[in-house]
């Protein structure tokens, strides 16, 4: 063996300089570089950060588009999913619970209507999305609350929605809380 | 045609299209040629110079694993130190605290071993010292441990009777410098200008739009998340791993990183063709693979994107498909296909949440696991299809009345008995560990512990069997992914998931490097027309065979507890 454990303890110290110092720190310059300088994107209103663009946030008032439920509450130091099973019945009882929430808000919608995903809580517990037609299900709630014409919203939508990469791959999102900050950008 | 199942295709088309050229690259750097990153060859030789080696000294099996398992051992210990301490050590902007002597055992076997299964997470139960210095490195050099592991192999393949097979640490450090750093960096750069973070600043508070307070984590994680990705590792920096936002921000970055996890496990299957001059043998592999793979893949997918029937039942029509654990930006299809190709691979990353997938997902990639012969972890996939040719290769042998040979080397009882123990061994592992934790939990629910075997499962009945038999599966397959609802973070756990990760890591890389290493000092024997060919169709069928039988056998009966009658229990 001891031939072995001198080159071995020599080479791990040599590796580890490389590989988790200067290689992160190469990275970490990089980074500078690129639109959030490597701390994460913001997003601000009235010049004050509001959030990061790639993380969730809760809304759950009725004049904001609302984030998907989250099994962590939207906590971004302590993400998680529900790690329910998909016949769980304690889980379907919430789902069932989500889905009343939402009609009661929402009385112009019928239940087929609702997509899939705000009454399911997502992987993270922070997903920053919705599906374009999960936001719009929600304009003639935001329109009555707000007193604005339903147009204006679908062009929020529309204006803040990622389509598929080149057009082809994956699904289009949307980005809730630049939207919620258009909104109260509207009232200017 | 729907963008999502576009997406899925043209990933695993990706795939292939760049694993080839890989392939042909990887055989080039191990066989000494020229190529295009040559200009590494002085920092190795710096590198070698100051350890003191010589990589002209070529070694036997024996050797090979005295050096892979004397490096492993300090890597063990210095990462369980490490852990034991770092409410300590520098880089800790966000004070977490020391890891329990039971969670920094398990975490530490976990990532010299390649399998990453993390009963912390990262935002609160690691420091940015170890996310790097342990994490980051382990994931490197593990993985280059099964390279060169692998790569002892493809030389006794290659060589005229010998028993000098290589340099270890030639192969170990050119399998970093040529190619997992190079790719790593690549994915880095691109996961960086798509908004994970790199800088060293802890957590942000900011006070959201509706007047909520938030503590956002975050670090230098891009360079970390590259590695995990490429080098089948799958230890994420955040808690949810790939799910999570900023380690994985959009569908192209969702790309990336799937084509990381299967694309050096796919090369090293055309590398062994080039590297041996027998590219049909290559293509027999790489189809007995692919065939596993899709037969895994496709019900996954169709169960995903159709959605919950126990939701439809309450009226929601769900067109988008099953969204509990899954995010919107990748789709139910993107996240079934990474829950095939992380599990097949035994990379064990994640983007979305297992627990959550429908029952027939679940079989698929426990059965991923518990085969862990398609495509495979780096270098240790191999290993592990290499015992099944050598056991179709002694069957077929048998069948037909013939000596068995592969590749002009007889076969005899001692190579097959190790191969037969590594085969077996696999099943005792994830089935013993599944019936103690079923025993203590059914016997001793209210067991005084800190977490009472009552209180480990999120879900109840077949849901709830399957946690405890996917976290031994994925343990013994090196894989680390997780029905993450299962709590696993308590001694129990942690002591008997840690014991079994290093079985299923370092006897299955210790058998077929011995065989090798024993078939290669034999005598070849020449080819005649009554030799065995290894690189036809009927071959390549005969293996399938085999896998299939074996794993069959051993996991229905568990199998059948969990995820089979949770699927034929949906209304």
């Amino acid at each position: 063996m001891k031939t072995y454990l001198l080159p071995s303890f020599k080479i791990t110290i040599i590796l580890i300089v490389i590989l988790a110092g200067l290689y992160p720190l190469l990275i970490a310059g990089i980074g500078k570089f690129t639109p959030g300088h490597g701390d994460g994107e913001t997003v601000t209103y009235k010049g004050r950060v509001v959030g990061y663009a790639n993380i969730g946030q809760k809304f759950t008032k009725d004049n904001y588009f609302w984030s998907r439920p989250s099994a962590a509450n939207y906590q971004a130091d302590a993400g998680a999913g529900s790690n329910k099973g998909p016949l769980n019945p304690d889980y379907l009882k919430d789902v069932s619970a989500r889905i009343d929430t939402f009609l009661k808000h929402n009385p112009d919608v019928t239940r087929d209507e609702i997509p899939a995903e705000l009454v399911t809580a997502s992987g993270s517990g922070l997903d920053p999305d919705l599906s374009p037609a999960g936001a719009k299900i929600q304009v003639p709630r935001i329109a009555k609350v707000r007193d604005i014409p339903a147009a204006q919203l679908y062009k929020i939508i529309n204006d803040n929605t990622e389509r598929p990469v080149l057009g082809l791959f994956g699904p289009p999102t949307v980005n809730v809380l630049k939207m919620n900050v258009a909104l109260d950008e509207l009232k200017k | 045609m729907n963008t999502e199942i576009i997406g899925v295709i043209f990933m695993y088309l990706a795939t292939i299209a760049l694993a080839i050229p890989l392939g042909r690259y990887i055989a080039k750097v191990f066989k000494g040629e020229k190529t295009l990153l040559n200009f590494m060859a002085p920092l190795e030789k710096f590198i070698f110079k100051v350890s003191g080696i010589d990589t002209h000294r070529e070694m036997n099996w024996k050797q090979h694993l005295k050096a892979l398992l004397t490096i492993n051992f300090i890597w063990l210990f210095y990462a369980f130190f490490c852990l034991l301490f770092q409410g300590h050590l520098p880089l800790n902007p966000d004070n977490n605290p020391n890891q329990t002597p039971d969670l920094a055992f398990n975490t530490a076997l976990s990532f010299i071993t390649n399998t990453n299964l993390q009963d912390y997470s990262g935002e609160s139960g690691a420091t940015y010292f170890t996310q790097h210095f342990v994490f980051m490195f382990l994931h490197f050099v593990s993985a280059a441990t099964g390279l060169a592991a692998m790569m002892v192999v493809f030389k006794a393949m290659k060589e005229k009777t010998t028993e000098k097979l290589g340099n270890f640490w030639d192969f170990f450090l050119k399998s970093i410098t040529r190619v997992l750093l190079p790719i790593s960096f690549v994915v880095a750069v691109i996961l960086a200008f798509n908004g994970t973070p790199t800088s060293y600043k802890g957590k942000d508070t900011v006070i959201g739009l509706q007047g909520d307070t938030v503590h956002v984590s975050r670090g230098p994680a891009a360079a970390m998340i590259a590695i995990k990705q490429v080098g089948t590792n799958g230890g994420g920096w955040f808690g949810t791993n790939s799910a999570h936002p900023f380690e994985n921000p959009n569908y192209l970055t969702n790309m990336v990183e799937t084509i990381s996890i299967d694309l050096i496990p796919i090369a090293l299957v055309f590398a062994l063709g080039f590297y041996l001059n027998k590219k049909k043998l290559s293509w027999v592999i790489y189809g007995v693979m692919t065939v596993g793979f899709l037969i895994m893949l496709i019900p996954s997918i169709t169960a995903e994107m159709g959605g919950n029937p126990a939701i439809a039942h309450m009226g929601i029509s769900q067109p988008g498909g099953s969204m509990e654990g899954k995010e919107v930006r990748f789709g139910p299809a993107a996240s079934a296909f990474w829950g095939i190709t992380t599990t097949v691979t035994s990379n064990g990353s994640v983007n979305a949440m297992h627990d959550s997938m429908m029952p027939i997902s679940g079989l698929a990639q426990m059965f991923d696991m518990m085969i862990n012969a398609f495509y495979g972890g780096i270098g240790v996939g191999f290993l592990n299809f290499y015992i099944f040719i050598i056991i179709a290769v002694f069957i077929s042998g048998l069948m037909v009345g013939r000596t068995p040979e592969f590749m002009g080397r007889k076969i005899e009882a001692r190579e097959m008995k190790i191969a037969s123990l590594i085969a077996l061994l696999h099943p005792f592992i994830i089935l013993v560990g599944t019936s103690l934790a079923s025993y203590v939990l059914v016997h001793f629910p209210n067991a005084n512990w800190s977490t009472k075997p009552s209180a480990w499962l999120n879900n109840p009945t077949f849901h709830g069997f399957t946690e405890m038999l996917y976290q031994y599966a994925s343990s013994a397959a090196n894989n680390g992914s997780g029905y993450a609802g299962l709590t696993a973070n308590n001694i129990f756990w942690n002591v008997t998931t840690g014991m079994v990760i290093f079985l299923g890591r370092f006897l299955p890389i210790i058998g077929p490097v011995a065989i090798a290493g024993i078939l290669a000092s034999k005598k070849a024997v020449p080819e005649s027309a009554g030799t065995l060919k290894t690189d036809t169709a009927t071959f390549g069928i005969m293996v399938f065979a085999v896998i299939f039988i074996v794993a069959a056998l051993s996991f229905f009966p568990a199998l059948t507890l969990g995820p089979i009658a949770e699927h034929f229990s949906i209304k």
